[in-house]
């Protein structure tokens, strides 16, 4: 799922100081999994910006909305009313809920309320981790399921680096070494023989070298 | 004319199984402590979702107390450790907010410390009257609206 966490209550009162009225929108799908954008944050955000705005003169009319999805038309619809009586929108969507709104309300401003940080899985309450880099090109099944382009600080294809000491990275200290991961895993799965195999340099074409990504399903459209 | 004196307004969620029970024994055994608070009982302070505390003084507390068990007597087994780590979370936000964190407070007492939740409360009370009224109270109220999902 994608990870995101809010915004400091400064930075969020700089972004809509000028307003009148604003809505708060939450989303109920991956933000809200990640307690950074769903209907209880929601509440908190639009608690805090009241109380924030009130005590710096500003007069700001504030309402709180969560939507089930932001980034999908079908259920911004449902948000409709709600965005076309209010001067703004602060998202509490991901950055691609926040673009969603804004494309399908050309005329409203639409700002975001949180910092869209990852693709990555709750490892334990309030904790998440990243597992993927969306590098378009995923070689996981070289990897025994351990993506080193994500996990290993220093991205190697072709590692360990030799700077790891026991299980540790040599950058972060405090985490495990993808690779002794990576290494761990295969042997686990009896096939330690990919790593005799050298991975040539990894191709980012399918990356965010060129620009945003489309994927087009002929089959699938109408 | 006399100006009033301050006198604080002081939310306090009181545990079912501690808090509660001590508030209702400082009734039984006579212990005078300010009426400054108002007690709203809750089932756990586990229970407690952040936005009541944000709400309260958003609606005109001054402060907030948060009464629980002691540490390692929660009747939920850790519903006060969950409650602790969201007080020392939202103390945080009031700061960025441009309020002052003493105004919440997490306690620990258990069903019979009814003199020390009297102690607690009278503390509270008493940091809040130094503290004066919520910034919030001095400023003109703005119509708040809001839209339920």
């Amino acid at each position: 799922m994608i990870v995101a966490e809010r915004k400091c209550v400064p930075e969020l009162l700089d972004i809509i100081k000028d307003l009148q009225n604003l809505l708060v929108l939450g989303c109920g799908t991956c933000v809200t999994v990640c307690l950074a954008g769903g209907e209880r944050e929601v509440g908190i955000i639009a608690s805090a910006l009241r109380m924030t705005t009130k005590l710096n003169d500003l007069k700001i009319n504030v309402e709180e909305l969560t939507i089930e999805r932001q980034c999908d038309n079908v259920f911004i619809e449902q948000a409709a009313e709600a965005i076309e009586r209010n001067d703004a929108v602060l998202s509490l969507g991901c950055g691609a809920g926040v673009q969603a709104i804004a494309e399908r309300y050309p005329e409203k401003p639409v700002y975001a309320g949180l910092n869209t940080t990852f693709i990555g899985i709750l490892e334990e309450r309030g904790v998440w981790t990243e597992k993927c880099a969306a590098c378009g090109n995923c070689v996981l099944h070289n990897f025994g399921g351990i993506c080193p382009v994500t996990r290993c600080a220093k991205h190697l294809l072709n590692g360990p680096c030799g700077g790891s000491k026991e299980d540790r990275c040599e950058v972060h200290p405090d985490r495990e070494c993808a690779w002794q991961l990576i290494y761990q895993r295969l042997k686990n799965i009896g096939q330690l023989d990919r790593l005799k195999k050298i991975t040539p340099p990894k191709n980012w074409k399918s990356s965010l070298a060129g620009g945003y990504r489309t994927i087009i399903r002929e089959d699938h459209r109408i | 004319m006399i100006a009033k004196p301050f006198e604080p307004k002081i939310i306090a969620f009181c545990c079912h199984y501690c808090a509660y029970a001590s508030a209702d024994l400082m009734g039984s055994m006579r212990i005078q402590y300010p009426p400054n608070i108002r007690i709203i009982r809750t089932p756990c302070t586990g229970r407690l979702e952040v936005g009541y505390y944000m709400k309260a003084l958003e609606n005109g507390a001054d402060g907030v107390l948060v009464a629980g068990c002691m540490e390692g007597g929660c009747h939920f087994i850790d519903g006060n450790l969950y409650a602790k780590r969201r007080v020392n979370h939202i103390r945080e936000m009031f700061e960025e907010i441009g309020l002052e964190k003493e105004r919440l407070r997490m306690v620990n007492v258990s069903a019979s410390m009814a003199r020390p939740l009297a102690d607690h409360i009278i503390d509270m009370v008493e940091t809040v009257r130094q503290l004066g009224p919520s910034s919030l109270q001095n400023k003109t109220t703005f119509n708040q609206s809001e839209t339920a999902q």
